[in-house]
């Protein structure tokens, strides 16, 4: 029953808000094709501005998420038609674009992480909203919350994906992009959107982990690892995979954390390497 | 002189590489005396930004050597310099000085040839993010053995003067232009270029593809540990977040491309370019620093993915078409 408690529930209580992480920044690479090393810069974007709604105009961080989630999806749209549009024109084939894309945003991780160090400093805050426990099994309503969105998230952007006419789209273009375009596919609309809604995941994701973790503004890196971790884990460009390897990390963690807090860094790569060198397309990952 | 590879070119246009190759080994020749003689007359900071200079050009040039003609973006730098920062520390005052240096080269070099043995069979993307763990990885791993094994927080570094230093540096990158300019010249080199270009065409024309690759990985691995074996005496204090900095892993990389990647030269000099911009921007606005090193580094990406060199080919280029263009006019008109 301990072993309930303390490490399953837990586990995947905190599998969930990895698997929101690592499905946008699947949707990024497995899409957009850009390997986002400023995906975690932007959980961090997503953080602060529910930090700072609070803090200004004392939003509740459930409602901020409207805010979070669509400020830095248009901040996606942008980067993306400015930047990897010109990039993916330029490159002379698809690895070099990888390379350079993945080189562009980690020039993009230094611009994000010190704009917003010179906006809100580089102290750590907590604001551990909803932190009461509920039930006998002492779970904090906080992460109850925080799953639940990340649930609805997840639900409604599989019904997105399978249902409305654009989720065809972005479906195809993941397939095969030249042939998504030659059936009428807007091809850069599709990418700039899906590059777009992989940071409004981080946003959201970041507007969660504000109620449940502290924050500071170089937070992002150690959410970048943790998401390229499970989207290996899961099979690069998978969502599924991505969902599946967020909820195995989240035990990992828990059960590592239970018995030996320091060492769930090292649990996690060594996961890592053993999964990268035993079966390197992930779990849900095709050829 | 025998050149071990000689292009098919007709014989006019390779008397005229041979000249231009004889005067780019004169201008060589001369910056390496220059730059040899540096710490004679002047001290201070000159010495200390070129040796800083001379230590991501090891890096860079080292990290395009491997990835250059390959294609497989590594980004375990740091793991190999940092781990060349700790050797130095565990053996500063046990052993002299270039000994320690000579053992985080070996070092380097045998944690690449296992790293590289494991998962170099990994293609494109998942290269880089293996590469990219592998630094936090051992981080974490020392962190952990500091704080059980050893009980200590980071160690201290027994110092040797800048001008030291610089000299280490500068045979350093010595060697690593060397062996680049051998491998670039070999059979190895037209190896690692064909497996770059096509794996598994260069695997069936009986290029042992595993061994080329994981013998050029450990050999660039070398300068890495040995760059941070000199750099270590020159802060008194490392620990594992100085030592296994990510951005030691990036930096090499966005310097190769900046510089340009078709020449060996293209590195050093982007690293020599990026080092000093990062200084004046460190001095001037230490601020906003990192903010515009992210934006000239995107800039540049997107401006100029060939780099530098590659602005003064597309140059050159443009000026020898002119002149080649008049000529074929004045031959057909005079025909």
């Amino acid at each position: 029953m301990a072993i309930l408690t303390d490490i399953v529930i837990p586990g995947l209580l905190l599998g969930g808000i990895f698997a929101l992480v690592s499905v946008g920044l699947s949707l990024q690479y497995g899409v957009a094709r850009v390997l986002n090393v400023a995906h975690g810069e932007f959980i961090m974007v997503g953080a602060f501005v529910t930090f700072w709604l609070l803090n200004s105009v004392n939003l509740n961080p459930l409602v901020s998420l409207v805010v979070s989630a669509p400020l830095v999806f248009v901040l996606g749209l942008i980067l993306h038609t400015t930047l990897f549009r010109r990039l993916m024109d330029t490159s002379p084939s698809l690895d070099i674009f990888e390379g350079r894309s993945m080189l562009a945003s980690f020039g993009l991780l230094y611009v994000v992480q010190n704009i917003a160090r010179i906006i809100w400093g580089s102290s750590p805050h907590n604001v551990l909203f909803l932190n009461r426990s509920v039930t006998s099994a002492q779970i904090p309503l906080n992460r109850l919350v925080a799953l639940a969105v990340v649930i609805v998230v997840g639900v409604i952007f599989y019904f997105f994906l399978a249902w409305t006419r654009l989720g065809k789209a972005i479906r195809a273009s993941a397939q095969d992009p030249t042939t998504a375009g030659l059936m009428g596919v807007n091809i850069h609309t599709v990418l700039a959107i899906c590059f777009g809604l992989g940071l409004a995941m981080a946003g959201i994701a970041g507007t969660l982990i504000t109620t449940l973790f502290s924050i500071d503004t170089a937070m992002g890196l150690q959410y970048t690892v943790i998401a390229m971790i499970v989207v290996v884990l899961g099979g690069l460009g998978s969502i599924s995979g991505a969902m599946i390897g967020g909820v195995i990390l989240g035990l990992v963690s828990s059960l590592v954390t239970y018995f030996q807090p320091s060492w769930t860094n090292i649990a996690y790569y060594v996961i890592f390497v053993a999964l990268l060198l035993a079966r390197p397309k992930g779990i849900m990952g095709k050829a | 002189m025998k050149t071990a590879i000689t292009k098919n070119k007709p014989g006019g246009v390779a008397a005229v590489l041979r000249s231009s190759q004889l005067a780019s080994l004169a201008l060589l020749l001369v910056i390496f005396v220059v730059v040899g003689l540096v710490p004679t007359m002047t001290q201070g900071y000159v010495v200390t930004l070129i040796s800083y200079m001379l230590r991501y050009a090891i890096l860079a040039l080292a990290w395009m050597i491997f990835s250059g003609p390959t294609g497989y973006m590594s980004l375990a730098t740091a793991a190999f310099y940092g781990l060349g920062f700790y050797m130095a520390a565990i053996f500063s005052g046990r052993m002299p000085f270039p000994v320690i240096v000579i053992v985080a080269g070996v070092v380097g070099f045998l944690v690449a040839l296992g790293v590289g043995g494991l998962t170099l069979r990994l293609k494109g993307v998942y290269f880089a993010i293996f590469t990219f763990a592998l630094v936090l990885l051992v981080q974490s791993v020392v962190l952990e053995v500091e704080r059980l094994v050893t009980h200590t927080r980071g160690r201290f570094v027994q110092t040797t003067s800048v001008s030291t230093a610089y000299y280490a540096m500068f045979v350093v990158l010595v060697l690593t232009v060397v062996v680049g300019v051998l491998i670039r010249r070999s059979r190895y080199g037209l190896a690692l270029q064909s497996i770059g270009e096509y794996e598994e065409a260069a695997a069936h024309s009986g290029i042992n593809v595993v061994r080329t690759k994981v013998l050029t990985f450990a050999v660039t691995a070398v300068f890495m540990g040995m760059a941070g074996a000199v750099f270590a005496t020159q802060r008194t204090y490392i620990d594992p977040y100085i030592a296994f900095d990510l951005n030691q892993s990036f930096l090499p990389v966005v310097m190769a491309m900046f510089g340009g990647m078709g020449l060996l030269m293209g590195p050093v000099i982007g690293a020599a370019l990026f080092t000093e911009i990062q200084e004046q921007l460190q001095t001037r606005f230490p601020n906003v620093f990192l903010l515009i090193v992210g934006a000239v580094l995107i800039l540049a990406i997107v401006f100029m993915p060939n780099g530098i060199l590659g602005l003064a080919q597309q140059a050159w280029g443009k000026i020898r078409g002119r002149r080649t263009a008049r000529r074929v006019g004045v031959e057909t008109g005079g025909g």
